[in-house]
C-alpha cells in the first residue's frame, strides 16, 4: 500500500520471527494448573516473578504512597496528574540512581541529572539510536542477541545491525579478532559504524561480561572513535558472583570524566529487576550532556506515567526494603536456576554455565538432526507442538550455531517448571537418539561435575575455560 | 539528530515558560509573581476526580483493596493493552462525542500521550521527505512531534482573521497545489479539532468536503480531537467518525481517516500519559499497535483508568461538569476583556481563548509582537503565547489560557490586564495606522506606547540567552518539586 510509510509494510520489526510466532501459539493454547493442564507452558518470556510478595507486602505496609497520598496525608494526585516535566520526578531519579548503585555495591556512583527516564528500556534504546546514529548507520552486537533489538534499533531509525559472530567454542565470549571482522564487514557493507551495543548480564545466554572483555570494548571503541551502549537490564538478576558493569571498568581504568566516558553510555529498566515491565520503567545514564539533552526531549514521546514514578520513588528510596529485595531476588533466582539445569541435566541436556539472568541457554545440538536451522526449527516445533513448552530457537537470537535454545525458568512457578522438565525428559527419552545421549551425556556431566570446584564458578578467563565439547 | 534544532525548543512558547519558572505566582508566597497562561491545561474538575478515587480503593493496585490485582497487572506488557482499559477508552470517547457514534476497542491503541500518537501516525503514514499539511495557526510542538525523528515535513495551510481564521477547501487546494508544483509529496492532512490555538471547532460541512478532498487525491486526513470534550457551546462537537459514518461509500476512503486523541485534556490528566491513536485502516492499526511499544501507558495507570472510566454516571457527570466550568471562565474571561475593549476570536471550546491584540502593537511586524509580548511578562506578569510560536502569518494575535489555574488565581489573572490597560489608556497616544489588507474587516486602532517604561527592545535577547542556559523544562515545575 504505497499510501502508507514503508515502515508498515517492512519486516523490521521482527515480528515475523519465530520468537513470537511461539508466543501466538502459546496464547492459542496456554497452560494453566487446572483449567488447562495439557497446556503449552510458557518458557520464552524472560519475566520476573519471583519476588511479587516481597512487593506486595510493601505496598500493604505503605499505603499513602500507594493512594496518592504524602506522608503528611495530604493529597498529591493534582500534582501528579498535571505532572508532565520530561525531567521526571526528581525524588524517582534520585531513588533509581542510589538504587541502580546498591546493585553495584556501591562501587560506583550514579549522577541522577544524568538520568533519562523512557518508556521501558525498549524506548531507551530507541531513543539512543535516534541521538547517536543516523539512517544507514550501523551498530555492533554481538551475538546471539535479544530478538526485539531488530526492532528497537532499527525499525524506525533506520540504523543497521552488523553482529559481532560470538561461538561456543569459548563460551561465546567476544573477541578481539570478531570486534574487528564485524567492524570490516559493517566497512564493506558502506555502513558507518556508530557504536557497539552489549547486554550485560547477557539475553540470552545468562552470562555476565568479564573484566577482560569490559577492557577489550573500551579499547576497541577508544581506537574507533565510537560508543559502547551497555544494556545492564538484567543487573540485578545476578546470582553466581559480582557484577561488573562498564561503569567499574571506566573507574578502575580511570577513564572517568575524559572524552571516551562520553561516549558510554548505560541502560536500564525495571522490568526484570522488580518484575514491573507493565509499569514501563526504563532509563539512559550518559556522561555527555548533548546526549542527554536530546534523549530528555525525545523522552516526550515515552514518559514515565507520574503515577508510577510517584510509587516507585516511595518504593526505592525505602533502603531497608531494597536491600531485603536485591539479596532475596538473587537468592531465589540462583535456586531456580539450579532446578532448570538440574532438570535438564536429568534429560541429558546441558546448559551454559551462567551467573545471571531469568533464563538458560541450553545446548541441545544433539537432538537435531542435522546441524542446520532447518533441523533446529524442526526440533523448535516439537517442542512447542509434542512437549508443549514455548522456547525460543537460538536462530531467532542470530545465533551463528543451530541447536540452542533459550528457556526462561522465572515466569512460573516451581512445580509448573518441575512439570516442564518432566516434559521434557519425557520426549528426550522418547525419541531414539535420545535415549542413547542422554545414558552418557549424564554419565559424561557426572564426570564433569567432579573435576569442576563448584558448580557455579564463574569464567574468570579464556584460558580456565572448558570447551564445550560435543 | 541529537545536535540539530528540529526539536523547536528554542522557540518563544518555551520562553515564556521559563520566565514563569524564574518568577511562579503563588497567592500567598509570591503573590507579584508571574501567572502562568501558556499553560492550556484542565484543572477544573479534580475534586470530583479525586472524590471517586477515593469512593473506588479497588482501583488502585496498591491499596489494600486492589492489591491482589497487583502481580498480573504490574507483569502486563501486552502492547494490545488491558481489555478492560481499552473498552473503557472506546466507551469514553463515544460519551466525549455525545454519544453519536461508537468507537471499537479493537481499534483503540495505546501511545505515549498525544504527543507520543502524532508521531506514531507519522511514521505510520509517510516516508521522510514527505509532507502533511496542516491549518496555520496550529500547535507549535506539531514541528517536534510530526517531524523531528520522522523527517516528515510540515506545509502549513494559512488561515487569517478576514474570516476568523476558518479553514477553507479552497485554501487546502491551494496549499496542496503549490507542494505539488514544489516537487513535494503530500501524504496528507493533520489537523487539530477543536482547534489549538483557536478554540473554533470545524462545522459537519466542512469535515465532509475534508473528507471529500482527501479521498479525492487519496492523501490521509488525520484528526488531533484531543479538545473533543472541551466544548463549552450548544453546538456540538462533529467527530470525523461521526462525519464518515454518515457520508456514502464512494465518498469516502475509510483506510485514509485517522484520530488522534488523549486524556490530556479532556480529564486534565498528562502525567499518565494516555494517548490514543485510532485508525480505520485495519494495517495503520496493526503497525501502530507494534510501535506502541516505545510508548505503552502504565499498566497501573491502564487498570486504574479502566475502571474509572467504566463508571457510566461519573463519568458523565464529569463530563457535563466539565463543560460548565469551562463555559463559565470563558464567559468570564471575554466579558472581563471585554470591558478594556481587548476582543478574541469567537470560540466555543479549548482551554484558551485567541486574544486579538493587534491594537495594541507599535506597528504590524512580528518584532512588535514580541514586544508586546515582554511587556505582558514583564509589567502585566502573565505568561501567554505569541501567535508567532503558533505560525501565525499576522502579528498581535496570543493564546491565554483560562483552565490552568483555581478561581482566585484567574481573577487576579484578569484584574491584572484590565488595570494595565486602564492605566495605560491614557498614556496612548494615537496615531494613524498602515492597516494591513488582511485584517481591514475591523477598524485596528493602533496605539504606541511611547510613554510605558519599558527595559525592551532588543536588550531582551540579554535576559533570553541568560534564561536559555537554565535547564529547559517543558512544563512549568510542578509544587511537587518544591516538596
Amino acid at each position: 500500500m504505497k499510501q502508507l510509510s514503508t515502515k508498515v509494510t517492512s519486516n523490521a520489526h521482527g515480528q515475523d520471527s519465530s520468537y513470537f510466532l511461539g508466543w501466538q501459539e502459546y496464547e492459542k493454547n496456554p497452560y494453566d494448573e487446572t483449567k488447562n493442564p495439557q497446556g503449552i507452558i510458557q518458557m520464552g518470556l524472560a519475566e520476573n516473578q519471583l519476588c511479587f510478595d516481597l512487593i506486595e507486602e510493601w505496598l500493604a505496609k505503605n499505603p499513602d504512597a500507594a493512594s496518592f497520598k504524602r506522608s503528611d496525608g495530604q493529597s498529591v494526585f493534582r500534582e501528579l496528574a498535571l505532572f508532565q516535566d520530561y525531567h521526571g520526578l526528581p525524588e524517582f531519579k534520585k531513588a533509581l540512581a542510589e538504587f541502580m548503585e546498591e546493585i553495584r555495591g556501591n562501587r560506583v556512583t550514579f549522577d541522577p541529572s544524568k538520568i533519562v527516564l523512557a518508556a521501558g528500556s525498549t524506548s531507551a534504546n530507541e531513543t539512543l539510536m535516534f541521538c547517536i546514529a543516523q539512517p544507514g548507520d550501523a551498530i555492533l552486537l554481538p551475538t546471539p542477541y535479544y530478538p526485539g533489538f531488530d526492532r528497537d534499533l532499527k525499525w524506525r531509525t533506520g540504523v543497521e545491525i552488523v553482529p559481532i559472530l560470538c561461538s561456543s567454542a569459548n563460551g561465546f565470549q567476544i573477541t578481539e579478532s570478531a570486534l574487528q571482522q564485524a567492524y570490516q564487514q559493517a566497512h564493506k557493507l558502506d555502513l558507518r559504524v556508530k557504536g557497539v551495543l552489549v547486554t550485560n548480564p547477557s539475553n540470552p545466554l545468562g552470562t555476565t561480561l568479564t573484566r577482560r572483555e569490559l577492557n577489550l570494548l573500551l579499547d576497541f571503541i577508544t581506537s574507533k572513535n565510537i560508543h559502547l551502549i551497555s544494556d545492564e537490564i538484567y543487573s540485578g538478576t545476578v546470582f553466581g558472583s559480582e557484577f561488573v558493569s562498564v561503569m567499574d571498568v571506566l573507574k578502575d581504568k580511570k577513564l572517568e570524566n575524559t572524552e571516551v566516558s562520553k561516549r558510554v553510555h548505560v541502560v536500564y529498566s525495571l522490568s526484570k529487576d522488580l518484575g514491573l515491565p507493565g509499569f514501563r520503567v526504563g532509563a539512559i545514564y550518559s556522561n555527555d550532556e548533548m546526549v542527554v539533552s536530546a534523549a530528555t526531549k525525545m523522552s516526550s514521546f515515552g514518559l514515565v506515567s507520574s503515577q508510577t514514578q510517584y510509587l516507585l520513588s516511595a518504593m526505592l528510596s525505602d533502603k531497608k526494603f531494597t536491600r531485603t529485595y536485591i539479596d532475596e531476588n538473587q537468592k531465589r533466582l540462583r535456586i531456580r536456576q539450579k532446578r532448570l539445569a538440574s532438570g535438564l541435566e536429568a534429560a541429558g541436556i546441558t546448559c551454559l554455565r551462567s551467573n545471571a539472568g531469568l533464563f538458560g541457554w541450553v545446548d541441545m545440538r544433539h537432538l537435531l538432526d542435522t546441524n542446520t536451522f532447518e533441523a533446529e526449527f524442526e526440533l523448535w516445533k516439537k517442542i512447542v507442538y509434542e512437549v508443549k513448552l514455548n522456547i525460543s530457537p537460538g536462530s531467532s537470537c542470530h545465533c551463528t550455531e543451530p541447536g540452542w535454545f533459550r528457556v526462561c525458568f522465572a515466569n512460573m512457578s516451581e512445580e509448573t517448571l518441575a512439570l516442564a522438565m518432566k516434559r521434557l525428559k519425557e520426549y528426550v527419552e522418547s525419541t531414539d537418539s535420545g535415549r542413547l545421549m542422554s545414558r552418557s551425556s549424564h554419565e559424561r556431566l557426572k564426570s564433569l561435575r567432579k573435576k569442576t570446584v563448584s558448580n557455579w564458578v564463574f569464567r574468570v578467563s579464556w584460558t580456565d575455560r572448558e570447551p564445550d565439547e560435543r | 539528530m541529537a545536535t540539530n534544532d528540529n526539536h523547536g525548543e528554542n522557540s518563544e512558547y518555551f520562553d515564556g515558560w521559563k520566565a514563569y519558572d524564574k518568577d511562579p505566582f503563588h497567592p500567598n508566597r509570591n503573590p507579584n509573581g508571574i501567572i502562568q497562561m501558556g499553560l492550556a491545561e484542565n484543572q477544573l474538575c479534580f475534586d470530583l476526580i479525586k472524590d471517586w478515587i477515593k469512593e473506588n480503593p479497588q482501583a488502585s493496585i496498591c491499596a489494600p483493596e486492589g492489591i491482589h490485582q497487583f502481580s498480573d497487572v504490574a507483569i502486563f506488557q501486552d502492547y494490545h493493552g488491558l481489555k478492560e482499559f481499552r473498552q473503557a477508552i472506546a466507551k469514553f470517547m463515544g460519551k466525549a462525542r455525545g454519544e453519536r457514534v461508537v468507537f471499537d476497542p479493537d481499534r483503540v491503541v495505546m501511545s505515549g500521550g498525544a504527543t507520543g500518537a502524532n508521531e506514531t501516525i507519522m511514521f505510520c503514514l509517510a516516508n521522510p521527505g514527505e509532507a502533511f499539511l496542516t491549518p496555520s495557526p496550529y500547535y507549535a510542538a506539531f514541528d517536534r512531534d510530526l517531524r523531528w525523528r520522522t523527517g516528515v515535513e510540515i506545509i502549513p495551510v494559512h488561515c487569517h482573521s478576514s474570516n476568523n481564521f476558518t479553514l477553507t477547501i479552497e485554501g487546502v487546494e491551494e496549499a496542496y497545489q503549490r507542494a505539488k508544483e514544489s516537487n513535494i509529496k503530500v501524504k496528507g492532512l493533520i489537523l487539530t479539532n477543536p482547534s489549538n490555538p483557536l478554540g473554533t471547532m470545524l462545522d459537519r460541512s466542512t469535515l465532509e468536503s475534508l473528507v471529500r478532498f482527501v479521498t479525492g487525491k487519496n492523501i490521509h486526513l488525520v484528526c488531533d480531537e484531543i479538545y473533543a470534550a472541551t466544548i463549552f457551546s450548544i453546538e456540538k462537537f462533529v467527530s470525523v467518525a461521526e462525519v464518515v459514518e454518515g457520508m456514502d461509500s464512494s465518498e469516502v476512503n475509510l483506510d485514509l481517516i485517522h484520530i488522534v486523541y488523549s486524556l490530556s485534556k479532556d480529564m486534565g490528566f498528562p502525567g499518565f500519559r494516555v494517548g490514543i491513536v485510532y485508525s480505520f485502516n485495519d494495517s495503520v492499526v496493526a503497525c501502530a499497535r507494534k510501535m506502541s511499544s516505545f510508548g505503552l501507558v502504565s499498566s497501573q495507570t491502564q487498570f486504574l483508568l479502566a475502571s474509572m472510566l467504566d463508571d457510566d454516571k461519573f463519568v458523565e457527570n464529569l463530563l457535563s461538569e466539565n463543560l460548565k466550568r469551562l463555559g463559565k471562565r470563558h464567559r468570564v474571561f471575554t466579558l472581563g476583556l471585554k470591558k478594556v475593549e481587548i476582543t478574541c476570536l469567537p470560540s466555543n471550546a479549548g482551554l484558551f481563548v485567541w486574544m486579538d491584540l493587534r491594537h495594541l502593537l507599535r506597528d504590524n511586524s512580528f518584532e512588535s509582537e514580541i514586544v508586546l509580548w515582554r511587556i505582558i511578562i514583564d509589567k502585566v506578569k502573565l505568561n501567554v503565547s505569541p501567535g508567532s510560536s503558533f505560525h501565525c502569518t499576522e502579528p498581535g494575535w496570543f493564546r491565554v489560557c483560562f483552565a490552568n489555574m483555581d478561581d482566585e488565581t484567574f481573577h487576579v489573572a484578569l484584574r491584572r490586564i484590565q488595570d494595565f490597560v486602564s492605566r495605560n489608556k491614557a498614556k496612548v497616544v494615537e496615531k494613524s495606522t498602515e492597516v494591513n489588507d488582511q485584517s481591514s474587516s475591523d477598524n485596528v486602532k493602533k496605539q504606541k506606547w511611547r510613554e510605558i517604561n519599558l527595559r525592551l527592545s532588543f536588550s531582551s535577547r540579554v535576559y533570553e540567552d541568560r534564561i536559555m542556559s537554565s535547564p529547559r523544562i517543558m512544563s512549568p515545575q510542578s509544587p511537587l518539586l518544591r516538596a
